[in-house]
């Protein structure tokens, strides 16, 4: 009984953790059709950003514990608008209507040239920043402790989840979105400015992925290759939901965070396999995905 | 049977590069020789490209080649080189005739993900099997050819010039694959899969023939990886290595048959210098380098050559 | 159509030779090789997730020590200048990329840049791959810190491969051992390890040494999560629900100090006490996030576990005053590897300023004694390949004044104690209840 409930805390944490990661991925994914490898980057580059400055502002005393969590969140976003302006204005709107695959392998060049951009700026060397994490505490939930962090993250996700998904259904900006997500050329031929929802969506997505690895930095040691470590992850999460859809991605996340962790409790032998095991079940089952479009063939 | 010029001249690089091999520093032909192996990979990726399908686990392949050949000299005391290689390629025709029954109902972005998954299952089961290492993986043992042993020193070179002739055989092969009707006809699905159908042909049968070929062509790149590095480990199943035979498919391109070759030789020659003069950044090299070839040849290096025969004839 | 079809084919030929011509024009702008100067090439990872806690440590102790040595500033033994009088280069390899491709790697360091001895090699499966290989071309080559315990039982007859690290079996022995001494009530014990060669066997020593040496503990769970994971929220509910008083990992970089935090924050490693065989190498990262207590390993007496000697004192300062950090235990290990190399090759009897030949060297390295930063190094294993050292394990203390982690009730174990001998398999030594180990 004690461990069906850890599976439902665990499995819940470790979902909304995938959804932060995944949900950058699926919007851009969405709307764009860029399946982006360098998403994981992304992740990185905001677990560095905030690891460095939040760790610098703990460290040195600066100011009050509360400023330190807007910290790490002001950098995040900060870090995600301007890595992402800079890769969509420098580079990618030069290469819209290109094949599907060759934008893949443009986001697999960005990935490697990321990696050793990070590592000039940060180096190898670990960052550690778990103040935000520690100061806030732990629970103790029918027995079982678990971090204060933990839970927010879990408030978190849910929040934006909730506000990611109104602002794409409750709103006129959403519906111009969904028109180009619908059909590009037609909602171009009704006036839609597409190539300003790129870049909206661009950057809006880079920040989800900063914002993903700021929040995740201060409950784990910064490294380099970090980010590589999670795309995959969130590629599974992204095709379990079905491309592009944010309610995909949060059921997909929560499948594989409640099956993980069900692995974890009662069969870690198995706990390897259950991501890929559940994504080619799915997709054997709905190949496009949980929530994914039929789309149409066109002749 | 009647050589074309096209095949001539592919057969006639062979032999010079053959014959290179002999004058050639003995690090360059190791290097040839792991590159011409990634090419074999590189070759099944790109047969699949031909039918607008990318996989993103060609690994799994390249992976069941090399485990096979470097587990039936560990368990069966097998050391024939051309014996192993069939039993590699065997093991990865069998995979992929069930696989591919699966996977031929997938296109696009879905084909990849599914592909990496079941790549990345392997990867999982290797981690697990202590028996076999693990990640540490294991050596390969020494290789005979029928009845014959090289000399201490002179299997590097041995391999090196088997692996030409085999490149040179598999790149005539594949030019007439390519040719010939269901060559042609995967070209027909990448267009349109729709109109292939009215034409009363099933893209799926085709699709199903050309996963199992490729995954043939792969399984022999594995084997000659594992006979050449002498050591297999499960990272050749991972995502990552997938990613890379890619790369060098697209640094290629898919116009010719020669393509995947040139790109992989490049591939090994830009990465071993890279890492040696800019230890620390040498993913960026291939990074940029990457962009650039998307930029200015979105064709891949091949459009390189196309580019220059129609200013040449214009 | 023929005709273009013709001058396409022309090109990819004209391009392979040209590649080849490249290839081999940029090999012979290498011309270092006969300068007359000692060349060591070292491998150790600068990309990914091992390059933080182990490669960017080992590489630096290589400069600091290579630019003393040049210097002549080391103390004796070691004051004679660079390698028997030659001047030391380093040529510097990324291990990232998986073991076929440090193979090529391998072979092109000794046959294009001609290093006169290769030094490195952290990953088990790189050491397994290059072994064949270095024994093939005739190549001096000593692993530095692999500790896999198949190496000597696959390259059953080694020339020119030495290591100078010792075998992963140590650490677990040694700390069961630790756990006899210090914690000898304990009843149930867990365990998280990386899910790949390294955790495994860690694993499977570690708990057949405890069968052996504190037959009353329990193994009440085993956690194998995916390496590199980082999150390990679902593992540490997993563990805390059995209730454990040890928990045993061979974690290692970014994942141990995460595990370590996350544990900590969730009240696990105060009532469990952590046994960590890799933990020395976060020491100065810890501060206040590790409790007090937590059992600690340096995989040898090397970092904080390393003897007060004068080789080590200048090896502290040196690399202290050049990298503002004391050196961990990686560092000590790649300083080893080179003391011992040039131990060798001084002993090789050949004139001084001469190189000698790797055979010469192979020679004097082989059963050879040497002074080291971690103390005395003995040879005494694998027919003189594999250096016998002791292992020390001590509990983690944390000074909030100096804000300074450090340790104590240090244990050491010596060699004989820890070390299977000769002809025995670590697993089965352990088995049969480590026969002829000789404990101080």
């Amino acid at each position: 009984m004690m461990s069906l409930f850890a599976v439902l805390i665990d499995g819940t944490i470790y979902a909304s953790w995938l959804f932060l990661v995944a949900a950058g991925l699926t919007v851009i994914y969405g709307v764009m059709r860029i399946l982006n490898m360098a998403h994981g980057s992304f992740y990185a580059i905001g677990a560095y950003a905030a690891a460095s400055l939040v760790g610098w502002y703990f460290n040195n005393g600066v100011g009050p514990v509360w400023a330190g969590y807007l910290l790490m969140l002001g950098c995040a976003l900060v870090a995600g608008l301007i890595v992402g302006l800079i890769i969509e204005r420098g580079l990618l709107r030069f290469m819209y209507g290109r094949d599907e695959v060759l934008m893949v392998i443009i986001t697999y060049a960005l990935l490697l040239i990321l990696e050793d951009t990070m590592k000039m700026i940060w180096g190898v060397n670990p960052y550690f920043a778990y103040q935000p994490y520690a100061e806030m505490g732990r629970s103790a939930l029918a027995g079982l402790k678990v971090s204060n962090y933990d839970l927010m993250l879990v408030g978190i996700s849910l929040v934006l989840g909730l506000g990611l998904w109104l602002w794409l259904e409750r709103t006129h900006q959403g519906k111009v979105l969904r028109a180009v997500i619908h059909d590009r050329e037609v909602a171009m031929a009704m006036g839609v400015n597409v190539r300003r929802m790129f870049t909206l969506v661009f950057v809006l997505g880079t920040m989800l992925g900063t914002l993903a690895g700021a929040l995740t930095a201060p409950a784990i040691s910064v490294v380099p290759g970090m980010g590589v470590e999670v795309i995959v992850l969130a590629f599974a999460v992204v095709v379990i939901g079905g491309m592009g859809s944010i309610e995909g991605a949060a059921v997909g996340a929560l499948l594989v965070g409640l099956s993980r962790a069900a692995a974890v409790h009662y069969a870690p032998e198995f706990e390897l396999f259950v991501i890929y095991g559940v994504m080619a079940l799915v997709l054997a089952v709905r190949p496009q995905g949980l929530f994914g479009r039929v789309l149409a063939r066109k002749i | 049977m009647r050589l074309s010029k096209t095949e001539l001249i592919l057969l006639g690089v062979a032999v010079l590069l053959a014959a290179g091999g002999v004058i050639a520093p003995q690090w360059l032909v190791f290097l040839l020789t792991m590159a011409l192996a990634k090419a074999m990979v590189v070759q099944g990726v790109v047969m699949q490209m031909r039918a607008g399908l990318v996989t993103f686990g060609q690994g799994l392949f390249f992976c069941v080649g090399g485990y096979a050949v470097g587990m039936s000299g560990h368990f069966l005391n097998i050391t024939d080189l051309a014996l192993l290689l069939l039993i590699g390629v065997g093991a990865a025709v069998l995979l992929a005739m069930l696989l591919g029954l699966l996977m031929t109902r997938y296109r696009e972005i879905f084909f990849a993900m599914l592909s990496l998954a079941f790549s990345m299952i392997l990867y999982g089961v290797l981690v697990k099997s202590s028996a076999l290492g693990s990640t540490d993986g294991f050596n390969v043992k020494a290789w005979t050819l029928f009845g014959w042993t090289p000399a201490s020193g002179q299997a590097p070179l041995a391999l090196f010039i088997i692996i030409v002739a085999c490149s040179g055989l598999l790149a005539v092969l594949l030019h007439r694959y390519s040719r010939s009707s269901a060559g042609m006809m995967c070209e027909a699905i990448r267009e349109n899969e729709v109109r292939v159908e009215y034409l009363g042909q099933s893209p799926r049968w085709v699709l199903y023939m050309n996963y199992v070929a490729a995954a043939a062509v792969s399984a022999l790149g594995g084997g000659f990886m594992a006979l050449s590095a002498g050591h297999i480990d499960p990272e050749m199943a991972y995502w990552i290595t997938s990613g890379e035979f890619v790369f060098i498919a697209l640094l290629g391109g898919t116009a010719h048959v020669a393509a995947p070759f040139i790109a992989a030789i490049l591939f090994a020659v830009v990465r071993t210098y890279a890492i040696e003069l800019v230890p620390h950044s040498w993913q960026m090299i291939l990074g940029f380098t990457l962009l650039a070839i998307i930029v200015f040849l979105p064709k891949g290096l091949w459009s390189l050559f196309t580019g220059q025969a129609r200013r040449a004839k214009a | 159509m023929n005709n273009s079809k013709k001058s396409m084919l022309k090109h990819p030929l004209a391009f392979a030779i040209t590649a080849a011509g490249l290839a081999l024009s940029l090999s012979a702008s290498v011309q270092a090789a006969e300068n007359g100067k000692f060349r060591i090439g070292v491998v150790t990872f600068l990309s990914g997730p091992a390059a933080g806690p182990f490669g960017e440590p080992s590489a630096n102790a290589a400069k600091v020590l290579v630019e003393g040595l040049n210097k002549g500033q080391l103390p004796a033994p070691y004051d004679k200048i660079g390698i028997n009088g030659a001047e030391i280069e380093v040529v510097i390899i990324d291990e990232a990329g998986g073991a076929a491709k440090q193979v090529e790697e391998f072979r092109n360091l000794v046959q294009r840049q001609k290093v006169d001895a290769v030094v490195g090699y952290i990953s088990s499966g790189d050491c397994l791959a290059i072994a064949p290989v270095a024994e093939e071309l005739g190549a001096m080559t000593v692993f530095y810190d692999c500790g896999t315990s198949q190496l000597f039982k696959e390259d059953k007859t080694p020339q020119y491969v030495f290591r100078t690290s010792l075998d992963a079996a140590v650490d677990n022995i040694g700390a069961a051992r630790y756990l006899s001494k210090v914690r000898p009530d304990a009843q149930k014990v867990a365990g998280i390890q990386q899910n790949y060669a390294w955790g495994q066997d860690s694993w499977s020593d570690f708990t057949h040494s405890m069968e052996q040496l504190m037959p009353k503990a329990k193994v009440v769970e085993s956690q194998m999560p995916k390496v590199f994971q980082g999150q390990y929220g679902a593992e540490i509910s997993a563990i805390s629900v059995k209730r454990p008083d040890i928990i045993h990992s061979s974690f290692w970089g970014g994942d141990m100090e995460a595990l370590v935090l996350q544990a900590n924050a969730r009240g696990l490693l105060e009532d469990a006490t952590a046994v960590l065989t890799c933990g020395e190498s976060a020491i100065d990262r810890y501060k206040d996030q590790a409790p007090n207590g937590m059992i600690i390993g340096g995989r040898g007496p090397f970092g904080a576990f390393a003897p007060d000697n004068a080789l080590n004192r200048w090896f502290k300062d040196q690399y202290q005053t050049a990298y503002k950090t004391a050196p961990t235990y990686p560092a000590s290990k790649m300083a080893q590897a080179i003391l011992g190399l040039k131990h060798a090759a001084e002993n090789a009897k050949v004139e001084p300023g001469k190189i000698p030949a790797p055979l010469e060297i192979a020679k004097a390295f082989k059963g050879a004694t040497f002074e080291s930063v971690s103390g005395t190094v003995k040879m005494a294993r694998a027919d003189g390949h594999q250096a016998m050292q002791g292992i020390a394990y001590g509990e983690y203390q944390y000074d909030p004044a100096s804000k300074k982690g450090g340790v104590q009730n240090v244990i050491a174990f010596s060699g004989e104690c820890v070390t299977p001998p000769d002809g025995t398999t670590a697993l089965d030594w352990i088995k049969a209840g480590f026969p002829g180990a000789q404990c101080n």
